[in-house]
């Protein structure tokens, strides 16, 4: 047998903190992955999905005849050839008991709610040949009125499922005064009226696309006694609870891999009518069969993010200390209520009060259904929406008192002294240090030289203005503790699920319910593993995403795989250790309490004597020698529920050029200061706050998911979706203070979604923050060059993006996201 | 059909293959070369970047009759006797990636990149990965990995 690693601790570099480069790299550097589409089983049959080119119809006939004669066709099947086989997409989180919630089947026979929903799906014996086939499905439709705009579709105008008599899915409310953990907003805000000041605003959060880099794929194979489905999705466990519950097929007959996944940003965070049909038609048929999804496919039908109006009435005294924060959402769900659907605003609700401290709160959303594309999770989910709110509207304020936009952040901020602090929205954070976030950021970024900069340019006249934009964030993160959920109406629980196999030759695997897509745990787990056992980085094997092997685990997103994740796997290598324990002690005959473990190695204190957790791991394979009573295995596993989310926090200071003469916006600087708690592999994390950058950044400047007034999806391809580039963007400046979280064992605290949430307002409030001496202070997202140049040059924020690139069918059309934000108001001090 | 006949990775391989097959398509499907991906249909994203006779295109972009006689190389012929390339090594090095899905085309332009440009500034190297599209890494790190191969100073 291999010898076991012996690490005398004092010779052992500490693997958390250190910029390990992943284990991942070296099959995905040289094209050694496994994505879903790589997978070819014998006999594998291929779908093309027949999907509705209209918003709202009735499905009056399909005509199949000529797609089942075409080349190699096996069979073309609507919804009206499945019945309950289908099954249907469900709903997690009905977030109040009176939901309103459509039936979703992932193939309707008789109606459709979107653009790219699914009507038939054809199987040939090639991927072209199905879709030279699907060409030939002949599908007749009656046309129905759509509701498209949101906030008609919020007033019942035209009903996305006419037999629902409504679209308001859900009102959610939370009000400070009645949970008792604040005031009474209304009172402070009339109160505000008559001796304050009074800002109210509407933002508009576009419509995004996530976007993921890999189009979804799935194969189903029902060979055999088990029946196998690979899907590029971040929720494999999710995935195969839900098939269960909806299919009918015992969950202990149904394995869900996710292999290699390429992206997902929370739009693989679903349940989805292409791995439901994959499924019923590969059952149906005995054979495997595999769908992938062209790009087009994914943009149109692939839930997207975000869309919501927000309304909020902020009040404060004349010196600038908030008194109160209003918050009322109109949510677009689209035609379905997705997997998470209105629970991602809900995941905003606790967060508009953000880091300061607000004695009155109120939160307000009401969840609208509409014909356009489902929307769930993307990146941030509910997150971004908030601190995008919350950090536009402190600049209003800071303009409307005269100070410096950081000035009265400052006033309000929860300074570092007063954690653990309970927010208005009821939330303990336990940790953090705004101040001295801040201050490196200012440093990084030179802000007084650039503000001296801003000042000189607007002196002279300079037809380039510069701005500077500021967003103090903060989010939860952490999916979640399984009480709160509960308390929410959702339908899981937020735990995560570890273990970890001591193997005979001192090798370890560690199994865990996380499913990276890109996050690089194979090597931050190590890191935690190697540290906390003992053992080499190298000799960690990290499994994960295969029902089969991790049969536990609840799955990746909400920033949550390291907290959650990573506290099971610390709990689950303390056992090892403590199972461990007596078996060290009886081959050392030694006592118990004259153990002591370090390094990876039991010692008898005060003598040389001592054993490696390896050589336990040997001896308890041969079993030769153990205790009475004790079993022949030191695996073990451990399942760990939250206690509480953790709060990343940061400072992110941006600056933006804008050209006055033609509207066009250039960044120039982009610093950001993050407190993430304690940082397992630094590499990773930077990696992870560029990316979520560059996701906020789009946001603010280029990103929108377009309808015409047809519904059609105008944005439905990367030619029209404006994804940044590399000539786009800019290098970052990123750093971070360190505030240990006081809720997990490891300190730490998310960041996968951090750096999107922080930067959109950051970006938008430098745009505005360029133009505001010119009498701006709103454009809407995203700020192209024509909204600046309108905002520049007119009233109101840039107006709402033309719905069509060029007119599809007739001049003049679309009306998809046409109308402007309410009138904005200010009353009180300076005005 | 149409027989075709050309060098991938070093190998020499004959077909018949569809006039309307696309190159990427005939790489995965009829040779399993799963490491060249299709992560668009409209030639903007750049996952399928391979080199043909020694120049990079989007092999989404070339049908497989154009590709007769010539010489393919995908990211799983880049590396030599074992050993990475130096611009794979780098993408390791410097992180400059995080899914991987983007990774094989990415690598693919940035080869070429420096074969036209061996020492390029950070917009030189920005201008040169416009047609590759990546939604992980925000690019930051990619940029880096190509100064790191170039053998020039790498900025934070």
């Amino acid at each position: 047998m291999t010898a076991t690693q012996e690490r005398p601790a004092d010779e052992v570099e500490r693997e958390i903190g250190r910029d390990r480069r992943r284990k991942e790299d070296q099959r995905l550097i040289t094209g050694r992955t496994r994505w879903t589409d790589n997978i070819t089983l014998p006999g594998m049959l291929h779908l093309a999905m027949v999907r509705s080119p209209f918003a709202h119809a009735t499905i009056t006939s399909i005509d199949t005849t000529a797609a089942k004669a075409s080349t190699n066709v096996v069979a073309v099947l609507t919804g009206a050839d499945f019945g309950d086989e289908l099954g249907v997409c469900i709903n997690a989180w009905a977030i109040t008991t009176d939901q309103v919630t459509p039936t979703h089947s992932p193939m309707p026979s008789d109606r459709v709610s979107f653009a790219g929903e699914i009507v038939a799906v054809v199987v040939a014996r090639t991927a072209a040949e199905a879709r030279d086939a699907a060409e030939l499905v002949d599908v007749e439709y009656d046309e129905l009125p759509a509701a498209l705009d949101l906030k008609k579709a919020a007033a019942d105008e035209v009903l996305a499922h006419p037999d629902l008599g409504t679209n308001k899915s859900a009102l959610w409310v939370f009000d400070s005064g009645e949970a008792g953990t604040g005031g009474n907003v209304e009172e402070a805000i009339a109160k505000a009226r008559t001796d304050g000041i009074v800002i109210e605003r509407e933002y508009r959060q576009q419509r995004l696309i996530p976007a993921f880099m890999e189009p979804r794929s799935v194969v189903v194979d029902p060979t055999g006694e088990q029946n196998t489905m690979w899907s590029a999705t971040q929720i494999p466990h999710i995935v195969r609870f839900a098939l269960a519950a909806t299919t009918g097929v015992p969950e202990s007959k149904i394995r869900v891999v996710a292999p290699d996944v390429g992206g997902g940003f929370g739009g693989k965070l679903q349940v989805t009518p292409e791995e439901w049909i994959a499924w019923a038609v590969g059952r149906r048929l005995g054979k495997p069969v595999k769908y992938t999804e062209t790009r087009s496919e994914s943009l149109l039908s692939a839930h997207h993010g975000r869309d919501q109006w927000q309304k909020l009435t902020l009040a404060a005294e004349k010196d600038g200390s908030v008194t109160g924060f209003k918050v009322e959402l109109l949510a677009d769900l689209g035609a379905y209520v997705a997997i998470v659907g209105g629970g991602v605003p809900v995941l905003g609700a606790f967060m508009f009060n953000s880091i300061y401290k607000f004695p009155a709160y109120h939160f307000a959303c009401q969840t609208v259904l509409t014909n356009k594309t489902w929307t769930d999770a993307y990146r941030g989910a509910g997150r971004p929406e908030a601190t995008y709110a919350i950090e536009r509207i402190m600049d209003e304020l800071a303009a409307e008192v005269g100070v410096d936009p950081l000035v009265i952040r400052e006033k309000n901020w929860i300074k570092h002294e007063e954690f653990p602090f309970t927010t208005v929205a009821g939330l303990e954070y336990d940790s953090g240090n705004y101040e001295a976030a801040t201050a490196r950021a200012k440093e990084m970024f030179g802000y007084d030289e650039l503000r001296a900069e801003q000042k000189q340019r607007r002196e002279s006249g300079d037809t380039v203005q510069l701005g500077l934009g500021i967003s103090t964030f903060t989010e939860m993160c952490g999916l979640a503790p399984s009480r709160v959920l509960g308390q929410l109406n959702y339908g899981a629980g937020g735990w995560e699920h570890a273990s970890v196999r001591m193997l005979a030759t001192g090798k370890v695997e560690v199994i865990t319910g996380a499913s990276a897509h890109g996050q690089g745990h194979e090597t931050a787990f190590s890191q935690i593993v190697a540290d906390r056992l003992g053992v080499a980085f190298e000799d960690v094997e990290v499994l994960h995403g295969d029902t089969q092997i991790s049969h536990k685990g609840l799955d990746t997103y909400g920033s949550r795989s390291l907290v959650v994740g990573g506290e099971a796997l610390v709990r689950a290598v303390d056992k090892v250790i403590e199972k461990a324990r007596p078996i060290a002690a009886h081959l050392l005959e030694a006592s118990v309490d004259d153990l002591e473990y370090s390094g990876g190695r039991f010692s008898v204190k005060g003598t040389d004597q001592g054993l490696a957790i390896g050589e336990i791991a040997t001896a308890v394979f041969t079993a030769h020698n153990l205790p009475d009573d004790v079993e022949p295995s030191i695996d073990a596993e451990a399942t760990y529920d939250p206690v509480n989310f953790n709060y990343p926090h940061g400072t992110h200071l941006c600056a933006m050029e804008v050209d006055t003469e033609t509207g066009a916006v250039k960044m120039r600087k982009y610093v950001c200061c993050d407190d993430i708690g304690n940082i397992i592999n630094p590499l990773i994390v930077a990696g992870q706050v560029h990316g979520g950058l560059v996701q906020g950044i789009a946001q603010a400047l280029w990103e929108e998911a377009v309808y015409d007034d047809a519904g059609t999806l105008v944005s439905g391809s990367f030619v029209d979706y404006l994804l940044p580039t590399a000539a786009d963007t800019i290098s970052f400046e990123v750093d971070h203070t360190t505030s240990p979280s006081t809720t997990n064992t490891l300190g730490t605290k998310g960041v996968g979604e951090a750096g999107t949430i922080a930067s959109t307002p950051a970006v938008v409030n430098a745009v505005v923050d360029a133009v505001r001496h010119l009498g701006v202070n709103d454009i809407q997202m995203p700020c192209t060059p024509e909204r600046v140049w309108k905002a520049i040059n007119g009233p109101g924020s840039g107006g709402a993006t033309e719905g069509a690139a060029m007119p599809h069918f007739e001049s003049g059309g679309a009306a998809g996201n046409q109308e402007q934000p309410g009138q904005s108001s200010t009353e009180g001090a300076g005005s | 059909m149409t027989r075709i006949s050309l060098s991938v990775d070093g190998a020499s391989v004959s077909d018949d293959v569809e006039p309307r097959m696309l190159l990427v398509q005939y790489l995965r499907e009829r040779l399993g070369k799963t490491g060249t991906v299709i992560g668009c249909d409209t030639s903007n994203c750049g996952a399928c970047t391979v080199h043909l006779n020694g120049t990079s295109v989007k092999s989404c972009n070339v049908l497989a009759v154009q590709a007769d006689g010539a010489e393919v190389t995908t990211i799983e012929g880049l590396a030599k006797d074992g050993k990475l390339h130096a611009v794979q090594e780098s993408f390791r090095e410097c992180h400059g990636l995080q899914c991987g899905f983007c990774t094989p085309g990415m690598i693919m332009q940035s080869v070429d990149l420096l074969k036209e440009n061996p020492t390029p500034s950070e917009e030189e190297i920005r201008l040169g990965l416009e047609g590759n599209l990546c939604r992980c890494t925000g690019y930051h790190n990619i940029v880096r990995a190509v100064q790191h191969a170039s053998g020039q100073a790498v900025n934070s």
